[in-house]
């Protein structure tokens, strides 16, 4: 299945940050967010898989299809490897976590406890709950933070399995992966016209 | 669900887990009462049941802000949200996972720790029932509390601020169960009125809560 975004509105707390967003994506292709920092990508991402309003706008895809990887892994320190992709495997009701496990490489790791994890393993872990969800959308924020250029190309890798399923894969990130079906969406042509701030609260407060 | 409930238990029980906190912490309240008020027994065991209820009601707050502070912290809190768990069902399972962690011991150790202030013997079966019923609630609204405080640094004071109102009803009620027994006087009505507390914010309590959280996300 496709996803179509047709003129939605993103807001960070108050403000607003995207007006007007409008892209498709094709299934078995990833869309590339660009944009400086502060431009809205995370804004974007978090809008899309619903965990803010969307006060305008329409996307075609139910956010239960969606899956989404964000800055922070939601790694549980205190858990082992392996409790902490089986926790997320049975959320999802996939109950299989050797898919996961080696994809990444983590078999080595899995007794060990997350605290103990260096910055890049937390994140591969991070990444590789991707697997455990089975959702055809991925959200991914900057999901290349941390790793090397080794595991770069594993997850590069990853993705391109994904969409060779029919997945879609809307990324932002700052790194070329080297995709070969993906497209790039430079976000900052999104930013609202100032008379479309609508928070009253804030009329006149920046000129 | 239970995955969820499962891995709470596991987190509260392992080191820096916080379990053991609030037993210590209502032990040290009973124990330093017949110290502060004096041996006097006729005395200790009129406050008993006070004292035993607002030692467990504080002992209960003190871990409220773990319920989602940890969660939110390490962004396990938005998976959460996007996962296919409704909101409502992790916010009862995690008010759930605080009770057995807080609440259930508590109340396991009340009846020996009024021992200690010499509770009335009337008085140790019903401190035992008072506080099965009566703690949940505490467990339900501590976590509305947190919800709503949730995406706050430092939003502990806040938190006790908001919750502590909200006890009241069950520290009056709870106590009086026990007051009442441990005179020999017919408690049904306040025991009844506790459990009805109880079983009111477990059905209002998780949509609240989640309404929250997702505001908070926002």
């Amino acid at each position: 299945m496709d996803l179509k975004v047709s003129d939605l509105g993103c807001r960070r707390g108050e403000d607003l940050i995207l007006s007007g967003v409008s892209f498709g994506v094709k299934a078995g292709r990833a869309l590339i967010l660009r944009g400086p920092n502060g431009s809205g990508k995370t804004t974007l991402l978090r809008n899309l898989v619903g965990l803010s309003r969307r006060p305008s706008g329409a996307v075609n895809a139910s956010t239960d299809l969606m899956a989404y990887a964000a800055h922070a892994d939601g790694i549980k320190s205190q858990l082992t490897v392996e409790e902490n992709l089986r926790f997320w495997a049975q959320v999802f009701g996939t109950n299989d976590i050797d898919a996961a496990v080696e994809h990444f490489s983590l078999e080595p790791l899995l007794r060990r406890h997350a605290q103990h994890l260096s910055a890049g393993q937390k994140r591969r872990l991070g990444l590789s709950r991707l697997l455990l969800t089975g959702r055809p959308i991925w959200m991914l924020d900057e999901p290349t933070v941390s790793l090397d250029v080794e595991n770069v190309k594993i997850f590069a890798e990853m993705i391109e399995n994904h969409l060779a399923t029919g997945g879609i894969a809307v990324i932002a990130t700052h790194v070329d992966l080297g995709l070969k079906n993906a497209d790039i969406l430079e976000i900052s042509q999104f930013r609202p016209r100032h008379d479309e701030q609508q928070n009253p609260f804030l009329d006149g407060a920046f000129s | 669900m239970r995955a969820l409930l499962t891995r709470d238990l596991a987190l509260a029980l392992r080191s820096g887990g916080g379990f053991g906190l609030s037993l210590a912490f209502f032990l040290i309240v009973t124990m330093f009462v017949p110290f502060g008020v004096g041996p006097s027994s006729a005395t200790l065991s009129l406050i008993a049941p006070g004292i035993l209820w607002i030692g467990a009601l504080l002992a209960c707050l003190l871990s409220l802000d773990r319920i989602f502070q940890l969660d939110y912290e390490d962004g396990t809190l938005d998976l959460l949200v996007t996962s296919p768990l409704p909101m409502e069902g992790v916010v009862a399972m995690k008010a759930l996972a605080h009770w057995l962690t807080t609440g259930l011991p508590l109340t396991l150790a009340a009846p020996l720790f009024g021992f200690l202030l010499n509770l009335p013997s009337g008085g140790y079966l019903w401190i035992f029932l008072s506080l099965l019923v009566g703690t949940p609630a505490l467990s339900f609204l501590g976590a509305f509390g947190a919800a709503i405080t949730v995406g706050l640094k430092r939003g502990g004071l806040l938190l006790s601020l908001l919750v502590l109102p909200l006890y009241i009803p069950t520290l009056i009620f709870g106590t009086q169960t026990v007051v009442l027994a441990a005179k020999g006087l017919d408690n049904q009505t306040a025991f009844m009125m506790l459990a009805a507390l109880s079983l009111l914010t477990f059905a209002l309590i998780p949509f609240a809560a989640a309404f929250a959280v997702r505001v908070n996300l926002r």
